[in-house]
């Protein structure tokens, strides 16, 4: 299936995310991993998904799944709030450039991480982080949450309604075990 | 001042004692023996004299790259795929190519100031001699070029000795340029130390070009009670004939007002401008006006107040000529750079031009005599003013109903828009008569129309934003103060032992473009939030006016409301984009007037010098040009950390410190040659922030200093504690990286500061004399 960036003019080259045509292919990349981390940015504090803040949704999915998260920006006062302290926060670029790193130890001093999964941040601003990601991380596979089509990832969700993509967030954490 | 490449050649030679055949004697530079200041290791450096500096830094701050394109397409082997560190057909890895497209921007970002600077000297010279006194600060200016000394090796007193300058830089810039060919650098560090090199021949650039114009056109002269002058839409009168000038040169518009008070019609005529022509024309005649940053110039072109609209050079956008057009306002262009396919009529009679622009028998002219193009704009501007009679293209309410009534939402608009804006929800109530939404996007609209090019109905949407904000529009009435200038050498004096002592808690640049991700409020609000906190706030170019465009509760601006000092609490202007180099300037004359170091082509240990003392910050929160990007390398090769705004990311390259590798932040003690661990400070070179709220922790997080007093170190400690506990919700995460010993704790966070250090297994480390360079070691340890 193709998909379009939603910033028209972001397109990138040759190799373009494959798209998650349905929520149950996240779900079996998330089951699969061994080593895997979230990423969240500032807009998911006041980005709708569904009957829930993105924040709220991601607290779910990090509970849910087990994945450490990563709050970037500056609301990991926004978790804390929430009863759920991030395993860390650090700028976008700060991890990011971990993340590239063949010889980091990850959060934890355990290792490198194998799938990293990203979503609130800046469309143009993820949509360049992925690009480091895909070039220099060769060993790490990216997954974007968000509902706009980033082709930089490994893998991305297609531009989608907010219905649609708030139903696909509800399926996936539902097939993770989650309500 | 230096004269450069003598050459001597006698085929023979007679004398008393011998005859001497073929004599050739070639010197390279004669240095001004009045100048008592030793020579130092790299004057005129070429473009890899200072690479094992530039190696040190890079060896601490890793690039990281983030690519814009997977592909390289600049040769006819290519398209070349790059994806997952591929090598081209040349045989370039994905590194070297962005680190060369870096290289390519920077070297754009010099040439730009390069070329400015050129122009600005051979027309000073060309109007006031090469003899005439480069004075722009009398007797509180005694340094006057800081960074012409410091890398130059010469010192500049009249005009005539900025040829010289110039020449040199030309001639790095040719050689940085073609080292960007296929087939040349392979590497992406070399590459990177040519950035810096590039970044360090624009600062002389920057400074070339305003020190002549100071001098020149007698700007505010170092003077931090320079006039406060008039910016925004609402302070144009608008019943009067209006020129609107756009660009960075303002050269023209000097000959705009020169021709206006010399026929005594300058009461009649309101001089206005966008961009850094803006600033200085407020420099040159504190009666001219500011219009706004760069992203005002479609909606007031739009609002046909301007009656003629003159161009000089950057940052102007490439169709003024077709919305000049749709407005009958004629263009007059008045730079070899930026011709816009007009006719060049310099030689012909200004009553013709004149004539011609009125009648609308030409769109526009290529005039490139400033005083005649001073003349015709003057005159056309008075002739057309009661035939044009504001002719605007800002449509009426009921249109932009009946507009928003045939909106397909289907959102190609929002797709195009950089901001990522609301506009087809704005449509939508538009359509339901509720205009509000469109209002709502005024202030964050960059005026960059994309909106309208992706629009598949061709409406007018930023026309439609400016319209429904109409009242904001025409209530833009606010104060600035004209750009200072330099930094007197006084004031260096005063300052130099609190800020490199760390009392002063850092100096903060809010510098560049006006690409603002929400707007030029947070530029404003972090600007008075770094002045309540007693730091120095300075600022230049579209960041400046920016920074003018909000008031407090009782109307005031931040210029109204702060002093103009280099001083803790000052809010400071000190002009255009060219008057950044005062900026860097002030950092050297620190290390030269307050640390007596010598200056005078001795780069490396004063760019050391203000890395490991200095607390100084760059904020270029809407940077996107690529002079932006070269003032950047400027400062980086300075080793003063530079903060862009979110989409600064899309300069393909970060320059990032990893608090985590404990081993890149030990520095030598010049005292005993021990190496000493001294933390992450400043613990980056080249970020992104997501958010106003990190950008203003970062700030605080980057002035700290190896250099550091306890007390210093303390009162940094407390601002950067404060912000993050404020604006984050919680401490830091790593302060005990921070804390060298127990006296750089803030007294009133002891108790909870030292039971994270115990949490966090901190050993009390100690305060060295820093320096990363070893032949500045005093003491060799055995």
């Amino acid at each position: 299936m193709q998909a379009e960036s939603w910033q028209t003019a972001e397109v990138p080259g040759p190799t373009k995310a494959l798209v998650i045509t349905k929520p149950e292919v996240v779900v079996a990349m998330v089951k699969r991993t061994k080593r895997p981390i979230l990423i969240v940015g500032h807009e998911a504090v006041d980005i709708d998904a569904g009957d829930e803040k993105l924040i709220d949704y991601t607290i779910r999915l990090a509970k849910t799944a087990h994945i450490p998260v990563v709050a970037t920006a500056h609301i990991v006062g926004e978790f804390i709030k929430r009863g759920f302290p991030p395993a860390a926060w650090m700028p976008a670029v700060d991890i990011t450039n971990r993340l590239q790193d063949p010889e980091w130890k990850g959060l934890d001093g355990k290792g490198q991480y194998d799938v990293a999964l990203f979503t609130g941040l800046p469309y143009y601003m993820q949509w360049i982080l992925f690009s480091t990601l895909k070039h220099f991380a060769l060993n790490l596979k990216t997954i974007s949450l968000d509902r706009f089509y980033q082709p930089h990832a490994t893998w991305s969700f297609p531009n989608m309604s907010l219905k649609d993509w708030s139903e696909n967030l509800k399926i996936m954490l539902s097939k993770l075990g989650g309500k | 001042m230096a004269k450069k490449a003598l050459f001597v050649k006698a085929k023979e030679l007679k004398t008393d004692v011998a005859v001497i055949k073929d004599l050739e004697v070639s010197i390279g530079r004669i240095f001004d023996e009045t100048w008592t200041e030793p020579v130092g290791p790299t004057p005129f450096p070429s473009i890899t004299d200072l690479r094992e500096w530039d190696f040190k830094l890079l060896q601490r701050y890793k690039p990281m790259y983030m690519p814009f394109c997977d592909l390289c397409c600049l040769c006819t082997f290519g398209k070349c795929d790059l994806t997952k560190d591929k090598r081209g057909a040349c045989g370039l890895n994905m590194a070297g190519q962005q680190s060369r497209i870096v290289l390519i921007a920077c070297c754009i970002g010099a040439a730009t100031h390069l070329g400015h600077a050129r122009h600005m000297v051979d027309h000073l010279i060309e109007k006031f001699g090469r003899r005439y006194p480069l004075d722009v600060g009398g007797v509180n200016v005694q340094l006057e070029a800081p960074i012409t000394r410091l890398v130059c090796g010469v010192r500049p007193r009249t005009l005539g000795d900025l040829e010289d300058v110039v020449d040199y830089l030309e001639d790095q810039v040719t050689h940085l340029l073609s080292a960007t060919h296929t087939g040349q650098e392979g590497s992406n560090l070399d590459f990177e130390s040519k950035v810096f090199h590039a970044g360090m021949v624009d600062h002389v650039a920057l400074e070339v070009a305003d020190i002549a114009q100071i001098a020149a056109y007698n700007f505010p002269k170092a003077d931090p009670e320079a006039p406060l002058v008039e910016l925004g839409y609402g302070t144009i009168e608008t019943h009067k004939p209006v020129i609107m000038v756009v660009g960075h040169n303002v050269i023209s518009s000097v000959g705009i007002i020169d021709y206006l008070k010399e026929n005594d019609l300058y009461a009649d005529v309101e001089v206005t401008g966008l961009c850094c022509t803006a600033h200085d024309t407020t420099r040159y005649s504190s009666r001219a006006k500011i219009v706004g940053p760069i992203s005002w110039q479609l909606r007031f072109i739009r609002s046909g107040i301007p009656d003629v609209i003159v161009l000089d050079e950057q940052c102007i956008r490439a169709d003024t000529l077709v919305e000049a057009q749709k407005i009958k306002a004629p263009v007059i262009v008045t730079s070899d750079k930026n011709c816009q396919g007009l006719q060049n009529r310099t030689k012909d009679p200004a009553d013709e031009i004149v004539a011609d622009l009125v009648n609308g028998k030409v769109p526009g002219v290529l005039i490139l005599d400033s005083e005649k193009a001073g003349e015709v704009a003057s005159r056309t501007a008075l002739e057309i003013a009661p035939k044009r009679k504001k002719f605007k293209v800002i449509p009426t309410v009921k249109e932009i109903i009946e507009a928003a009534k045939k909106c397909k939402l289907c959102n190609d608009c929002i797709r195009a828009c950089p901001e990522g804006l609301l506009i087809p929800e704005a449509m939508r109530e538009a359509a339901a008569g509720n205009l509000q939404l469109l209002v709502d996007l005024y202030e964050t609209c960059i005026g960059c129309a994309r909106c309208e090019s992706a629009c598949p109905n061709d409406f007018p949407i930023h026309s439609f934003i400016v319209a429904a904000a109409e009242k904001i529009l025409k209530g833009e009435k606010f104060k600035i103060q004209a750009g200072r200038g330099a930094i007197q050498d006084v004031e260096i004096r005063n300052v130099g032992s609190p800020i490199v002592l760390g009392e002063i808690p850092g100096v903060v640049a809010f510098v560049g473009c006006a690409n603002y991700p929400h707007g030029g409020i947070e530029v404003a609000e972090m600007c008075k939030e770094f002045a309540d906190r007693r730091f120095i706030v300075v600022l230049s170019g579209c960041s400046a006016m920016s920074a003018a465009m909000y008031k407090d509760e009782e109307g005031k601006t931040l210029y109204e409301k702060y002093p103009g000092d280099f001083d803790a609490g000052g809010i400071v202007n000190v002009g255009s984009c060219v008057a950044n180099a005062h900026i860097a300037g002030a950092a050297i004359k620190i290390a030269n007037i307050f640390a007596k170091r010598n200056l005078r082509a001795n780069y490396e240990e004063i760019a050391d010098y203000i890395h490991n003392r200095v607390g100084a910050v760059g904020v270029a929160w809407g940077a996107m040009s690529q002079k932006a990007a070269a003032i950047a390398a400027g400062c980086w090769r300075l080793g003063i950390p530079v903060i862009v705004g979110p989409h600064g990311s899309k300069y393909r390259r970060m320059l990032l410190g990893r608090k985590d590798h404990e081993e890149d932040w030990y520095v030598y003690d010049a005292r005993t040659g021990d190496r000493v661990y001294v933390g992450p400070v400043p613990e980056h070179l080249f970020y992104t922030a997501e958010t106003k709220e990190e950008a203003m922790v970062i700030i605080a997080k980057l002035c700290m200093r190896a250099n550091d007093t306890s007390k210093g170190r303390a009162i940094k400690l407390t601002h950067y504690i404060d912000l993050h506990k404020r604006l984050y919700g919680t401490m830091p995460d790593d302060i005990h990286l921070f804390v060298r010993t127990v006296t750089d704790i803030p007294i009133t966070m002891k108790d909870e500061i030292l039971d994270i250090l115990k949490k966090k297994g901190w050993k009390e480390g100690r305060i060295p004399d820093p320096t990363l360079l070893p032949r500045l070691i005093r003491k060799m340890k055995e």
